[in-house]
């Protein structure tokens, strides 16, 4: 019995679409975890956050969810600045990030996601777009625009990045934050002031990495958690704290995913991304793409 | 004060907090009470690791649904399941299995729940060994992040698994009567020729009290471990890794060693709270074996009691858990998650030593207060 081409290649379609869209999830994390070395477990919940929130407006507006993503961007920054800000006085400053810090990002996921059941509920919400629905066809290939659109933005977000992280001065030294605070202190930028503005673009990121996710699949508020496990495996495979590692190893986990679903069914997909984990950590803890 | 004679102080507590519900005479009591001691043995399972070496687990739900599912999947392997799979072999195969293997699983199962409670922890405890042998040679966070996620892939498991009932669940059945090992029947049966006539009253024990009672009992295992660990070199020698552990490993300390026996111990003391609970809530589901309130309690309860000693997560577990035992009848359920999160939330900013640094705190400027007059 052969497998046939056609379920092959769109598996493998699939799996780098979904695998664009991870990237968006994840750049996120690769920026506070991988370069700022805080264990943001509340990533996910903030990208739920986003998904309520186009779903808000989708509703009530029928205003498209990556133009409310785009518009929410600055608020999602103010409120990752915040959080830094308590992050800092309460837990970096006193040096005690590694219980108590964790403990709080846990304790801002469950406070998040209960917020959300409690005035939602947990039923699932989508949205509606022009995009969402049909496909374009390419001989036996299938472009699903739901699962394209999502991933192309994601890319975009990511190029976007990446030309901040690398042109800027500001970009520069959030890079530089990870190798070495008290040559940037030197260079006359405040370390903080630099953690500050990175934990903002981390958390502004969920903006749109939510609006993505419920363009992708109907939301509740304990999707969320299913995500912790993906964005850190990627997060790993790729290399803390590479961005272009993040996209190869979101890509990476979207194609075995799908094939996993393909080929074993969907509800073995999310023991992928575990298994990723724990084989990396355990074989190549410096990812794929690590220094 | 020895171990020994905390041990004997623990026993005596907890036989006369069995005692007190016994004479209130209501089983909700029971019900109620099962509950918060569960939290008790998860509390003081998770500071083991979380507040004595400083390493976070996040999968608390993942090793109490481990000893909860052992437990289905040995409920449901009784001598009937056994029979019908062995028939299913080829004839010769399965006439010699008959001779040799019967008699055993005949005499063996149905299996008493203090079995059970002893292979849920073991089975708990291997899966902690593992995830730490993976995880625990790299950075701190990396451990928290493991175990964050195999709580997620233990539940695919467990949804995917028919045979302990997939998504459905699985109905436990409780024996009709109590199947108590003879040696604990027999020792009741001399406690009770020396008792007062009054507590030994004459109604029998019921299962609800029955499970309350195992629960105390894993109480007084979990805290006399946890003092235990305290005092001893085993303790210090976690304390030194909380505080400084590239310090501790450069002075000889062999830290991976110490870490994998913390998680070993930790993951059983879970892994046995999990066991019994089948037997409690009749209908073991995988969303409220793997539920959000044991990963959330079992580290809010030591951050908000305090970390460095056993009181701390004792006294988290019996503040928080009675709390959520009132807010779950009057309220409802997911408020309870969220007080529990906020909880957790202003303790680890505001309080960080939890209520044992404050009361320590409090203690403290009252006597020089005092010494100043």
């Amino acid at each position: 019995m052969g497998v046939s081409f056609d379920l092959l290649i769109n598996a493998l379609i699939a799996g780098i679409l979904l695998g664009g869209f991870y990237a968006a999830v994840t750049i996120g994390v690769s920026i506070s975890f991988g370069i700022l070395d805080i264990v943001n477990i509340a990533h996910p919940a903030f990208i739920i956050l986003g998904s309520y929130i186009a779903y808000i407006v989708n509703a009530r507006l029928g205003l498209d969810p990556i133009l409310t993503s785009i518009v929410m961007l600055p608020v999602f920054y103010v409120l990752g600045a915040g959080i830094y800000q308590v992050y800092y006085e309460a837990f970096e400053k006193r040096g005690q990030e590694s219980l108590r810090g964790l403990s709080f990002f846990f304790g801002l996921l469950f406070v998040t996601e209960v917020m959300l059941i409690l005035v939602f509920g947990v039923d699932y919400r989508y949205v509606e777009a022009w995009y969402i629905g049909p496909s374009w066809h390419l001989g036996v290939m299938d472009f699903p625009l739901r699962m394209l659109v999502p991933c192309l933005a994601a890319l975009a977000l990511f190029g976007a990045l990446q030309l901040f992280l690398s042109t800027t001065f500001i970009g520069r030294a959030i890079s530089a934050v990870a190798q070495d605070q008290l040559a940037l202190q030197l260079m006359g930028a405040s370390p903080t002031r630099i953690k500050r503005i990175a934990f903002g673009i981390s958390i502004a990121t969920t903006a749109v990495a939510g609006a993505l996710l419920i363009i992708i699949q109907p939301v509740e508020p304990s999707v969320g958690r299913e995500y912790i496990g993906r964005v850190f495996a990627i997060c790993v495979l790729g290399g803390l704290g590479s961005l272009p590692g993040t996209v190869i190893g979101a890509m990476l986990l979207g194609i075995l995913e799908s094939f996993t679903s393909t080929f074993y069914g969907p509800s073995w997909a999310p023991a992928v991304a575990f298994g990723v984990l724990l084989l990396t950590l355990a074989f190549r803890p410096a990812g794929l793409f690590g220094r | 004060m020895q171990t020994r004679v905390f041990l004997l102080i623990a026993i005596v507590a907890a036989a006369a907090v069995f005692f007190a519900a016994r004479l209130i005479s209501n089983d909700y009591v029971f019900f109620a009470g099962y509950t918060v001691l569960q939290f008790v043995v998860l509390a003081t399972a998770w500071n083991i690791l979380g507040g004595y070496t400083g390493y976070v687990n996040f999968g608390s739900a993942a090793f109490f649904a481990l000893g909860a599912y052992s437990t289905v999947a040995l409920h449901k392997f009784s001598p009937q399941v056994y029979r019908r799979w062995v028939d299913d072999m080829p004839d010769w195969f399965s006439s010699s299995v008959h001779s040799v293997i019967d008699p055993v699983v005949q005499a063996l199962f149905p299996l008493s729940i203090p079995t059970l409670i002893v292979i849920g922890g073991i089975i708990s405890a291997i899966v902690g060994l593992g995830t730490g042998y993976l995880t625990l040679r790299l950075r701190g966070a990396f451990f928290a992040i493991a175990t964050l996620a195999l709580a997620v892939v233990l539940q695919t498991f467990i949804v995917n698994w028919d045979y302990v009932g997939g998504s459905r669940g699985a109905y436990i059945i409780r024996p009709n009567e109590l199947e108590v090992e003879p040696w604990l029947l027999s020792t009741w049966t001399a406690v009770k020729g020396l008792l007062p006539a009054w507590l030994a009253s004459t109604t029998p024990i019921s299962y609800i009290q029955y499970l309350f009672l195992l629960m105390l009992v894993l109480v007084v295992i979990a805290l006399t471990v946890a003092r235990g660990i305290e005092r001893s070199q085993l303790g210090y020698g976690f304390a030194t890794i909380r505080d400084d552990e590239l310090a501790a490993e450069a002075s000889g300390v062999p830290t991976l060693k110490l870490k994998l026996i913390a998680t070993t111990l930790s993951g059983a003391l879970m892994g046995m709270a999990g066991a019994p609970f089948p037997y409690y809530i009749g209908y073991l589901q995988p969303s409220s074996a793997f539920g959000l309130e044991y990963a959330v309690n079992s580290i809010a309860m030591p951050m908000i009691g305090g970390t460095t000693s056993w009181a701390g997560p004792l006294i988290g577990a019996i503040l928080l858990g009675s709390l959520q035992q009132y807010v779950t009848v009057t309220i409802s359920s997911s408020v309870n998650v969220l007080i529990v999160g906020l909880l957790l939330i202003v303790f680890v900013i505001i309080a960080p030593s939890g209520i044992i640094g404050l009361v320590q705190g409090w203690l403290r400027r009252a006597q020089a207060g005092q010494g100043g007059k």
